[in-house]
């Protein structure tokens, strides 16, 4: 795994002892709000609705058992004793206070972490597929190329202080875990006819205000190009965004204001200035990385005790249909484990449950974990052999839930139980979901499913990108969700299409309901899932289903 | 002109971050009940500027909607009765601290 170097350590510990400082002067009246927001916000940290949040960067969701255990003390110590883990694959803590916060920074610094360029507009956490390094449908890992990217934007002196936030995303596979069509840029590693790796450069996709899938700016960018072309990306939009209107400063918005020719005219041209300027280092730097990367030493055991426990255990069964996925390695599988137990918060997880999946990473998992944007916590290398041990380890924890991919496996974004932004709540929603679901033991008849919930039109919780979404808005006062479906982030990503008006507080649950009986009672069999379904009827029967009262009154 | 709605002076606590309120003896309390309810516009922003110069102590003070309750104001708009509280998935923040 890729530990940090000597010179990333020594600027990490600046950092914190000159934010340490920096909290000093606030906390003895040197320094005014005014002056301090911005520096509070380079270091991660927000003041939310009931209390200041930290948000932690987990660079391409990538973490050890030390640091998950790390985490797990700090949640103890500074806070109320657990984390969320986020869509950008971060962790937040919900209660630190201003005082603690130089202890938990340094705490972090201990193993490697940080919350640098976790807020601000600037490069963000560079995202990655969770199952990076260990799925089967994989070209290459991109975690690589991902840390690449970490260490040339971290404190980059070109892109501090940008037209808005920025977020790329890497996979290295076709089928796209990593919502890369969202992102500023997302890149997928590929092989052209000659066998060479390169990238297909995606730019200008985001949620939001605006949502908007990203075009394809290059088919086949050659690896020794990463740097200069992203910088090229970047130094044409960090021109041309908009400043006057923060709503439309996005690179999303400067592509479409600007059009795919010209803006391609100014990246190529603006790269043909930069290409030059990279003699090689960061190909030697990339070389380095990537010996990091390399897999971990395989064992190689027969998988008896897997396949007679997935004979004779139903609940082993289902959870290994649910959370496992294919791994390249036949005798391996990549373990997700679910922090969506029905009626639980999405993402959360208590200090004791980090400690216990940190010692599953390390007894039997390569030390390895991530986190990922779906908010669950994966084990990438586990063999079949250790899966029933694993397994009842994870229950015992309330970690077992065989759910992945289901209907109660909700993204949901913190909402108006924590976010200052937030115009509606989305936790309790997802909590109510799933529990509906769990009573009417329906959800593995439905098959897979992705709701996603945000709690205002920023979108955090990428509803417009879930099979179903929901956006949680305040119309008069009163909390109303906004449901939109068709969505889909994977590599036929899809924006999903408004149903229609919102529904109360009360209503939502509900409503959801009535959706999915009416998949349930139009697919062509279980083998249709919710999204095939819905492509091939389009809007109308659902909305039937949404608002019968208005069919009704058509019909008459 | 719209006629004024009563408000109260609202922040953050500049160390814990907890949400704060107004007294009208220029105290900063955790309970809403305890704020002092404000009718008219001009004291309103008179108390606004007060807990403004107040930045060592407080942080992005506003002015929210209220109304007079059985035991002191009341909040409104329902983000304002979530900030009474803490939220709604845990036993967190004022609702497990006040009571």
């Amino acid at each position: 795994m890729y530990s940090y170097s000597e010179f990333d350590e020594a600027f990490v510990r600046a950092r914190v002892a000159q934010f340490s400082q920096q909290v000093e002067r606030r906390i003895d009246g040197s320094l005014t709000e005014d002056e301090f927001r911005p520096l509070r916000l380079m270091n991660g940290l927000y003041l939310q609705l009931h209390a200041y949040m930290l948000r932690v960067a987990i660079p391409y969701g990538t973490l050890n058992p030390r640091q998950m255990r790390q985490l797990a003390h700090i949640a103890q110590t500074w806070d109320k004793g657990y984390g969320h883990f986020t869509t950008r694959q971060n962790i937040q803590f919900n209660w630190p206070k201003l005082p603690d916060v130089p202890a938990i920074l340094t705490a972090l610094a201990d193993v490697g972490m940080h919350a640098i360029q976790t807020s601000g507009n600037c490069v963000r956490n560079v995202t990655s597929d969770h199952f990076a390094g260990a799925a089967a449908d994989e070209v290459e890992d991109p975690r690589p190329y991902a840390e690449l990217l970490r260490q040339w934007s971290t404190d980059h002196p070109e892109f501090q202080f940008l037209p808005r936030k920025f977020k790329i995303a890497v996979t290295g596979a076709e089928h796209d875990r990593a919502v890369i069509k969202a992102h500023d840029i997302g890149l997928r590693v590929l092989k052209n006819e000659q066998g060479e790796t390169g990238f297909e450069v995606i730019v200008g996709g985001g949620l939001g205000r605006t949502p908007m899938i990203g075009m394809t700016v290059r088919e086949f960018l050659p690896v020794n190009d990463l740097l200069p072309y992203v910088e090229a990306v970047l130094s044409v939009y960090n021109t041309l965004g908009r400043r006057d209107n923060k709503y439309k400063a996005r690179i999303k918005i400067t592509l479409h204001e600007t059009g795919k020719e010209e803006i391609t005219r100014l990246i190529e041209a603006r790269f043909a200035e930069l290409r030059p300027l990279f003699g090689g280092a960061d190909q030697n730097l990339l070389a380095e990385i990537k010996a990091a990367f390399a897999p971990p030493a395989f064992r190689n055991a027969p998988v008896d005790a897997y396949d007679a426990f997935y004979k004779a255990d139903p609940v082993f069964r289902a959870w290994a249909d649910t959370n496992l996925a294919q791994h390249r390695n036949d005798q391996y599988a990549i373990v997700t484990i679910s922090l969506k137990k029905h009626g639980e918060t999405p993402g959360d997880a208590t200090a004791d449950q980090m400690r216990l999946m940190a010692d599953l990473a390390e007894q039997y998992g390569h030390s390895e974990l991530r986190i990922s944007h779906e908010q669950n916590v994966i084990l990438p290398h586990v063999h079949k052999g250790d899966l029933p041990a694993i397994h009842a380890a994870l229950v015992k924890a309330g970690l077992g839930t065989a759910n992945v991919g289901l209907i109660s496996d909700i993204i949901a974004c913190p909402g108006m139980d924590y976010c200052a932004l937030a115009t509606a709540r989305s936790i309790p929603v997802a909590q109510e979901i799933a529990m509906r679901f769990e009573e009417l033991k329906l959800e593995h008849d439905i098959g897979p499913l992705k709701i996603k919930i945000s709690g205002c039109i920023n979108a955090c919780g990428h509803h417009h990108v879930g099979h179903i979404g929901i956006l949680g808005l305040d119309r008069a006062g009163v909390e109303n969700y906004q449901i939109t479906l068709g969505g889909d982030g994977s590599e036929t990503a899809v924006v999903g299409e408004r149903a229609g008006p919102g529904f109360a507080y009360d209503e939502i649950v509900p409503a959801i309901e009535r959706i999915v009986r009416a998949y349930l009672e139009q697919r062509e069999g279980p083998q249709e899932t919710f999204l095939q379904a819905y492509r091939r009827l389009g809007l109308g029967p659902f909305k039937e289903a949404l608002y019968p009262a208005e069919g009704t009154k058509d019909a008459a | 002109m719209a006629r004024f709605t009563p408000k109260v002076v609202t922040a953050n606590a500049l160390l814990e971050g907890d949400v704060v309120y107004l007294t009208a003896d220029d105290r900063w309390t955790r309970r809403h009940e305890d704020a002092e309810l404000i009718e008219d516009e001009a004291h309103a922003q008179l108390r606004l500027l007060h807990a403004m110069s107040q930045g060592n102590v407080v942080v992005g003070a506003y002015l929210a909607d209220a109304k007079a309750g059985e035991n002191g104001p009341e909040p409104t708009h329902f983000r304002e009765v979530f900030r009474t509280r803490g939220p709604s998935n845990y036993l967190h923040g004022k609702q497990a601290e006040l009571n």
